[in-house]
């Protein structure tokens, strides 16, 4: 079936590599590949083959060393560090393994977070917040803090935080791996609700195979370099 | 709204830390309240000084004497409005602990020259009348528990003796800053006893007090007057009042400079203890601040969540000591009051509170944002978990 679907991430020759002491320890090599928009990808590979480090290159929160990442048609390598702030602030939605919630605000507050760089009233930010909480099945609980509840819970506060601004792209880094099995299935269900009902672009990194089934592609690193792909299953 | 919600919630997440801040800091504030409070109590005299009075004294030293007779040529002098004279009398009341300011005076000009003391009109026309009357500061009489009509005996330290006075006049400052601790009482009361007692110390005065038209006129008429008796047994230097208090100061000037350092010293005491506080809070904070970078949240933001809370736990212990300083220093000027006369809480001592109070937030928070600004996003999330 041909896809055409307009690109959404286009990585052309990214290079990347760490400075550790007087070595240079390379991460990234001559990385190459398009993401379609509405597309469920998963990164994989074994710890330390620079898959969090590519996710952390397209969502615009580290600078590759060479090469282009184009996102939504802007290329993000050649944003200044406050563009890329305000870039990241409406066009990156982002699931981390440890929610990252802030503790000292309400599941709400969490979610009307990101918001707040958006010029939105008040009473419209209420209502976006609102709407992103009913999304994940939270409605019920927007006056708790993070400590009152349960990981899936909180993870599924920070999905809401991550959609609410409507951004460009979602990325996931490990968004299941410090869930239950029950709670990691609900996370996966939503994430594959977003790119299916509502069209998101999601890139998520992942150990797990399970996780990984859940993509539409499935791409492995190994030592910084992508070396196959495979294709799990349509999107859409 | 939201970030002063922040703001606060931060600032108290940490309960015993923060509370022990802010104990910190309102000590500090308090300290450096009462020591300012300290050093402007040593200037009291100079600040309620006018510029339109003049002191001439003994060229060689105050414990010195003039002769009387240099009255009438002081008031021969152009400029010269009035001429009075007084005597430190140094007496105690019953016991030597009981100190207070008290002078031998020239009664009805030094009424007219020092209108900050406020004294009834009869009780001002009971003192004229009464040889051995005596006005006395409200502070005073009340510390003793002296009333009108009241017979009090002073032992004459440099004039050696029993004096007895009858109280004719109590009076009240003009201003916070009037001293209503002094004991005023006739010259002539005192010299008609030397005369018999000590002829030699009779008829002679501690120091003329000289009022002139303008403060303009200060610096002709003081050089006049000590022009008429160059070369004389008795030279003069003339001053104004304020330099006259200031010369007094200069003799403590050491123990000044020391309360102001020592003033200093906390502030900058406190500011170590915040720093701190600050940076295992923002130590603690790293991994957040990087989501909020991720969020697309710039460095002014983080930078002012940091100062905000600086600033909050600053605020707060700031306001405490401000507050304490008030009571602290009634207490402390009540038990203090024959050393510190005046002892009020200056505005601007509350203005340096409220400024040493930003500068402990500010300098406490400059280190923790630089460094909370520049980690990277991805050292940053690499803290948590």
């Amino acid at each position: 079936m041909a896809d055409n679907r307009p690109i959404i991430v286009e990585i052309r020759n990214v290079f990347k590599s760490y400075r550790r002491g007087s070595q240079v320890v390379p991460v990234l090599d001559d990385i190459t590949f398009d993401i379609p928009e509405g597309e469920f990808l998963a990164l994989m590979g074994p710890s330390g083959s620079g898959k969090s480090t590519l996710l952390n290159l397209i969502a615009g929160i580290d600078k590759a060393d060479s090469g282009a990442i184009k996102v939504g048609g802007v290329d993000i390598t050649t944003l200044s560090e406050t563009d890329l702030a305000a870039w990241r602030a409406t066009n990156v939605g982002f699931i981390f393994q440890f929610y990252n919630l802030m503790p000292v605000l309400t599941a709400f507050e969490n979610v009307e977070l990101p918001l707040l760089l958006t010029g939105l009233s008040r009473r419209q930010r209420r209502e976006h917040a609102e709407t992103a909480l009913a999304a994940v099945n939270l409605s019920d609980r927007v006056d708790h803090y993070p400590s009152q509840l349960s990981g899936g819970q909180q993870q599924r506060v920070a999905i809401a935080r991550a959609v609410v601004t409507d951004p460009t792209i979602l990325v996931a880094d490990e968004p299941t791996g410090d869930l239950d099995r029950r709670s990691a299935e609900e996370i996966l269900d939503l994430m594959e609700r977003l790119v299916h009902e509502v069209g998101k672009t999601i890139i998520m990194v992942t150990h797990d195979p399970r996780a990984a089934g859940k993509a539409h592609i499935i791409k492995h690193l190994e030592k910084g370099v992508l070396n196959n792909h495979v294709r799990s299953q349509d999107p859409l | 709204m939201f970030a002063l919600k922040i703001l606060f919630k931060n600032a108290f997440r940490h309960k015993l830390r923060t509370t022990l801040t802010v104990l910190g800091i309102t000590i500090a504030i308090l300290a450096f309240g009462m020591l300012r409070t300290v050093v402007g109590a040593w200037y009291a005299g100079v600040e309620a000084s006018s510029a339109t009075r003049l002191i001439t004294r003994n060229a060689v030293s105050l414990v010195f004497f003039l002769p009387i007779a240099y009255k009438e040529q002081i008031r021969q002098v152009p400029g010269v409005t009035a001429v009075g004279y007084s005597d430190w009398f140094g007496g105690v009341y019953i016991d030597e602990k009981n100190f207070f300011p008290s002078f031998a005076t020239e009664a009805r000009t030094a009424m007219e020259m020092f209108p900050e003391f406020l004294v009834p009109d009869d009780q001002k026309k009971a003192f004229f009348r009464e040889r051995k009357g005596a006005v006395v500061g409200r502070k005073t009489a009340e510390r003793f528990g002296w009333k009108l009509g009241d017979t009090v005996t002073l032992k004459g330290t440099i004039f050696p003796g029993n004096w007895d006075f009858v109280i004719r006049g109590i009076y009240r400052g003009a201003q916070k800053s009037t001293d209503e601790t002094q004991f005023f009482f006739h010259w002539d009361y005192l010299n008609e006893s030397l005369k018999k007692t000590a002829p030699n110390r009779a008829d002679r005065v501690g120091w003329f007090l000289v009022g002139v038209k303008s403060p303009d006129a200060a610096a002709d008429v003081s050089v006049a007057i000590d022009r008429l008796f160059k070369n004389s047994l008795a030279e003069t230097v003339t001053e104004t009042e304020k330099a006259f208090q200031l010369s007094f100061i200069s003799m403590t000037e050491a123990i000044v400079v020391v309360i102001r350092l020592v003033s200093y010293i906390v502030i900058v005491i406190i500011m170590a203890v915040m720093a701190n506080t600050m940076a295992m809070t923002v130590r603690e904070r790293i991994g957040e601040y990087a989501v909020m970078k991720t969020l697309g949240f710039g460095a002014w933001h983080i930078g002012g969540l940091i100062f905000g809370e600086s600033l909050v736990i600053a605020a707060i212990g700031s306001a405490f000591g401000i507050g304490l300083t008030f009571p602290a220093a009634k207490a402390f000027g009540d038990s203090l009051s024959q050393y510190f006369p005046v002892f009020n809480v200056a505005r601007s001592t509350i203005y340096m509170d409220m400024a040493a109070g930003l500068a402990v937030a500010v300098v406490a928070a400059l280190f923790p944002v630089w460094r909370a600004v520049r980690i990277r996003i991805a050292d940053g999330l690499r803290r948590i978990g």
